[in-house]
């Protein structure tokens, strides 16, 4: 195996931008269960839906339809589940809270599959940002760098509300105490709806991002939901830095270990997961100290 | 303003208050005194909302309390908790915007600028992060936190706890400060001469219910009653 710099340069490229695939995904996840402590365990198929959803659209409008118009479908989406279902379980428990949301993964599993079928579908990236640039001596996918600067302008665009805006400062304090910020009258089931329907606009963009990449199947929901709950595992539960380190070195570790050490890669996440749960029980950057 | 009546309340399947009864007046002071474990602590988290009314009423003005923390927050109710519950991943000046831009502009009584004037510490002190303050430092913030949503009743708990002396004489004059204004407060208090000199009125607390009413002065000279009730 040749291990000359463009090597590490391509496969640097690859892990961020898995890791940002990842980031998109475990930011809305990880704020949501910092400010309730709630466990949805179907953002993944949200993100699967989000795919779908832009593969559709795609065919009809052109890749940019699909990328604007995916988020806002998920997050509508969203808005359905809160109603529905999460608003009377908030105070139901962790329990019942898992085993729902367990079950709407399979639930939105067989809607994906009666709507779109069985088969993947495929979507073309658009012309704007197909074939490859010359970058560290290597050809690399625009594509594929589109996505991680698009990771890195989520996450900045995120820094900036939640670190110098007043809703950023009333999400940071639901997260650290959400009784008290609710006596200081801070309404905090608004805020908690805004935080989710956020999370899920942006696990609809991840699918939709993602779509070209990979193929578009039902079980996409399901792959990456592993990955999402071991990167905030990782990084901590409720925080953005928490969210990015987790996602950055998730996918470092994963694009690595798969080149490197290929006989080892599938351990080498879980193991680094055990050690973080040993050695910090609350993650790299908990938002609760 | 305030009225408990027959109000039971408790944690999860522990019942702590068996039908309290009791009533903040409009522009005075009610010290609710106690030993530990009597009640008073879940009187206040009830009045906010933090605990289920199970049984009896709580009226403010004689209209029923909001359900939620929130609702009750906005009728004009500002709670400083014994644990101050500064929130750590904000600054001090993160801190008293939460409430200042929602509950005030220029022409509330209570502004930034007024607030910092009658603690002046906090105002040095205004982009250091909500832990990084001394335990008065904090209590300062709680209380000026919680005028910043110029309520119309203070509710504050244990406010002296774990503080030095002269913290404690600085809190007391600036609360004394408060009552000479006009705000009505309720305070529960284990510092029986701090209580007794800032409060109007007095109720004692045992086992979940009221034991004794009265004014400051006069559970000040019934030394029966500070004895069997507070075991001063």
């Amino acid at each position: 195996m040749p291990l000359d710099p463009g090597f590490w340069a391509l496969q640097a490229l690859n892990a961020l931008q898995l890791s940002m695939l990842l980031f998109l995904l475990s930011i809305g996840l990880t704020v949501i269960f910092g400010l309730m402590h709630f466990v949805n365990l179907a953002h993944g198929s949200l993100y699967a839906l989000g795919a779908y959803v832009a593969a559709a659209l795609a065919t009809v409008g052109g890749y940019w339809t699909g990328f604007f118009l995916a988020p806002v479908a998920v997050a509508g989406m969203g808005i359905l589940l809160y109603s529905g279902l999460i608003r009377r379980m908030r105070k139901s428990g962790p329990m019942a809270q898992v085993l729902v949301t367990f079950g709407l993964i399979f639930a939105l599993l067989d809607l994906t599959r009666i709507i779109w079928g069985d088969i993947a579908l495929a979507i073309e990236v658009p012309s704007l940002l197909a074939g490859r640039v010359s970058l560290f001596g290597i050809d690399y996918p625009v594509y594929r760098l589109f996505i991680i600067a698009l990771g890195f302008a989520i996450f900045a665009a995120l820094a900036l509300v939640l670190k110098r805006t007043q809703i950023g400062a009333m999400i940071r304090a639901g997260v650290d105490n959400d009784a008290m910020a609710a006596c200081l009258g801070i309404n905090v089931e608004r805020l908690f709806f805004i935080v989710f329907c956020v999370g899920c606009a942006l696990a609809g963009l991840a699918g939709a991002v993602a779509a070209p990449l990979l193929s578009v199947t039902p079980d996409m929901g399901l792959q990456i939901l592993i990955p999402t709950l071991i990167v905030i595992v990782i990084g901590g539960l409720g925080s953005l830095q928490g969210a990015i380190a987790g996602s950055l070195i998730f996918g470092f570790v994963q694009t690595f270990g798969a080149v490197l050490a290929p006989q080892l890669a599938s351990v080498l996440i879980y193991a680094l997961l055990a050690a973080v749960l040993v050695i910090r029980p609350m993650g790299l950057f908990p938002a609760k100290g | 303003m305030l009225d408990l009546t027959s109000v039971a309340s408790g944690y999860g399947e522990t019942q702590v208050l068996h039908g309290l009864s009791l009533r903040a007046e409009q522009g005075r002071v009610l010290a609710v005194l106690g030993r530990n474990g009597a009640g008073k602590s879940t009187t206040l988290k009830t009045i906010m909302g933090l605990l289920p009314t199970r049984d009896g009423t709580i009226t403010l003005d004689g209209q029923p309390m909001g359900k939620t923390p929130y609702d009750i927050a906005r009728m004009g109710i500002a709670y400083v908790p014994e644990t101050r519950d500064i929130f750590p991943s904000l600054s001090v000046r993160e801190n008293l915007e939460i409430t200042a831009r929602r509950f005030g502009d220029k022409d509330s009584p209570w502004t930034m600028a007024r607030v910092l004037d009658l603690f002046p510490r906090l105002g040095e002190r205004m982009d250091n992060g909500g832990t990084q303050l001394s335990g008065g430092e904090q209590q300062m913030l709680a209380i000026a936190r919680a005028l910043l949503m110029n309520p119309r009743l203070l509710i504050l708990d244990e406010p002296t706890e774990g503080l030095a002396p002269i913290i404690v004489k600085l809190i007391h004059d600036k609360l004394m400060d408060l009552k000479r204004e006009g705000l009505s407060m309720i305070l529960v208090e284990q510092n029986f001469g701090f209580a007794t000199s800032l409060a109007d009125d007095v109720v004692v607390v045992s086992k979940g219910q009221v034991v004794w009413t009265g004014s400051a002065d006069a559970i000040r000279a019934d030394e029966d009653a500070q004895h069997k009730w507070l075991g001063v």
